[in-house]
């Protein structure tokens, strides 16, 4: 379980580019379900899952992974509760590292490191057996830099890395935007295999209202900071895209509106 | 070149490539532009040369030079992560203060060791004829027990981890690394290996000097480059066998340079080709790259 409340992040604050970005923004979500996210550009949907992995702390307000308070915690400490793949498929591996390397890390997500050997033969069978899920060949590379994958390679691998270790939340930010249609169907069914198999809790960002509706239990929709569409069980199986599409933009219109209201 | 030439030049070739290796850790695995060497190469130097006029061990005496080393890492690295100072300017206020921290540990600009014990002692005869050779021949295996060492330390867990930092420290952390704690570590480890290599230096030389420490860091970074032109690889196990030919081939080519007479060169020419060979061996892959483009095209 996932608990935000009362959330507040303003960038630059006392500069005249000073952004508030999170305005109290509270969610919270059950063991196991899966919650797609959707918004407009800013809305502040990366700035939250930066949020709950620690890569940046609030202002105020508090986090709670399970019943622990993570709200100060570093992003390194909250690693063993939290994985995350991220938008851009460099950013989620190593580059110069090879893929079993890479794998290695991740293996080791929230447990201590000590000086034995990164990988032993065991671990390297298992990641063998993993990246044969995949059926992309992988398993017959395991020495081969990870730089040398594609985009939609390297997100498959970042999804299995993610789910290599048990995590309280998954965090998925966007991670199929970069790839091509095919290819982003082929990692978005594998999102959904891991999500079911691990019976993981998970939170995906996408810009698709049809990947939004189509994938997960329940879909939130952010705006400027805050939770302003909340929708799951039997209102959102009966929902259309055009619903949401909407919703999405009369939230957009009413932005348009405070703007005038600020320029009059 | 006489054969006694060619093991003086291997011998200091061998020292620098304990500097390089160093070297290697700060710029290439930690991504950390570190000039901390040029006064931890002299800091190791000096602990060693106090510690062994003083009548202690000289093995001892390294291994606290070694130490001296490690801690000026730790501070460089320490303005960086904590103070948030940036990391070539937190390495050179180290570098300079440690030229003050030298003289006072020597309490004088240089400290001779004629005649004192060395690490080398032990196996040289009486009348010094086998020092050329010794001296070499230890060193190359204190060397390569830094070499499996590191090699084994990078395979491991908490080596990994400080590759991951240097590569990619948000992906490390979402991993669970604590990538300041990594940092702190590898420039200790680094500063260490180059402030080791100062040890051993001033035993070779009969001595220490303050301004013994001026351009380490250049022959350092020059090894690694000439070592990664050479021999290319992504396995760390090559990149520090690399890093090592690089350090011994650089000596070489200076001494070979130095001795040519018809060149006319001196010894103070020395920083000058060291930067005209840093400098070359940095636009090489480069003009490597244009000539295969221009060959591709007209194919
Ligand atoms: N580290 C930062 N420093 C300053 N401003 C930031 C930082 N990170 C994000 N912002 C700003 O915060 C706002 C919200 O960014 P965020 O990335 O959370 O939006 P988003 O909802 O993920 O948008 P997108 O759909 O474009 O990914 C943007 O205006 C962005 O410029
Ligand atoms: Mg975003």
């Amino acid at each position: 379980m996932m608990r935000a409340e009362q959330l507040f992040k303003t960038f630059n604050p006392g500069t005249p580019i000073e952004n508030p970005v999170l305005r109290g923004l509270s969610l919270t979500i059950e063991s196991g379900q899966f919650v797609t996210v959707i918004g407009s550009n800013g809305a502040g949907k990366s700035t939250l899952l930066n949020a709950i992995s620690g890569d940046l702390f609030v202002d105020s307000g508090s986090l709670h992974i399970d019943e622990q308070d993570v709200t100060r915690v570093p992003a390194w400490q909250r690693a063993g509760m939290v994985a995350r793949v991220f938008q851009d498929p460099m950013a989620g591996t190593c580059e110069g590292l090879s893929i079993e390397e890479n794998m290695a890390l991740a293996w080791h997500r929230g447990r201590s490191r000590g000086f034995g050997r990164a990988i032993r033969a065991e671990q390297r069978e298992l990641f063998r057996d993993k990246l044969a899920m995949l059926k992309l060949g992988l398993e017959n590379r395991l020495a081969d830099r990870i730089d040398l994958l594609s985009g939609g390679q390297r997100q498959a691998v970042s999804l299995l890395m993610a789910s290599l270790q048990p995590s309280r939340i998954l965090l998925l930010d966007e991670h199929t935007a970069a790839l091509d249609p095919k290819t982003a169907a082929f990692v978005l069914e594998l999102t959904d295999r891991i999500v079911q198999e691990n019976k993981l809790t998970a939170m995906m960002v996408t810009h698709s209202m049809r990947q939004a509706l189509d994938h997960g239990h329940r879909t939130v929709m952010l705006h400027q900071g805050r939770v302003v569409l909340d929708v799951s069980g039997d209102e959102r199986k009966q929902m259309q895209v055009s619903d949401l599409l909407a919703m999405f933009e009369k939230t957009r219109g009413e932005q348009i509106d405070d703007d005038a209201l600020l320029l009059g | 070149m006489t054969p006694i030439a060619l093991m003086g030049a291997l011998e200091i070739g061998l020292i620098f490539a304990l500097v390089a290796l160093g070297v290697l850790i700060s710029f290439r695995i930690l991504d950390f532009p570190d000039l901390t060497a040029d006064g931890s190469f002299p800091l190791g130097g000096a602990v060693a040369a106090t510690l062994i006029a003083g009548g202690h061990d000289p093995w001892l005496a390294c291994g606290f030079g070694a130490l001296a080393g490690a801690v000026s890492g730790l501070v460089t690295a320490w303005l960086h992560v904590r103070l948030n100072i940036l990391q070539l300017l937190a390495s050179i206020l180290v570098m300079i203060a440690l030229y003050s921290i030298n003289l006072r540990i020597m309490g004088a600009p240089n400290m001779p060791l004629i005649g004192s014990p060395t690490v080398f002692a032990p196996f040289i005869g009486e009348a010094l004829e086998n020092s050329w050779l010794v001296q070499p021949a230890v060193l190359a295996v204190i060397i390569v027990a830094a070499k499996i060492a590191l090699d084994l330390f990078f395979a491991s867990q908490t080596g990994l981890a400080m590759r991951a930092t240097g590569a990619n420290p948000r992906m490390a952390r979402a991993q669970g690394v604590a990538t300041e704690r990594m940092v702190l570590a590898g420039m200790a480890l680094s500063n260490a290996l180059i402030a080791l290599a100062g040890a051993l230096y001033v035993q070779t030389q009969g001595g220490a000097d303050v301004s013994m420490g001026v351009g380490t860091i250049v022959v350092g970074l020059a090894a690694v480059i000439i070592g990664e032109t050479l021999l290319p690889s992504r396995k760390l196990w090559v990149i520090t066998l690399a890093t090592i030919i690089g350090a011994l081939l650089y000596r070489l080519l200076i001494a070979v340079a130095l001795n040519a007479d018809f060149i006319g060169l001196q010894a103070q020419d020395l920083n000058l080709i060291t930067a005209l060979l840093v400098g070359g061996a940095l636009v090489l892959p480069q003009l490597k790259a244009k000539l295969r483009r221009k060959g591709g095209k007209a194919s």
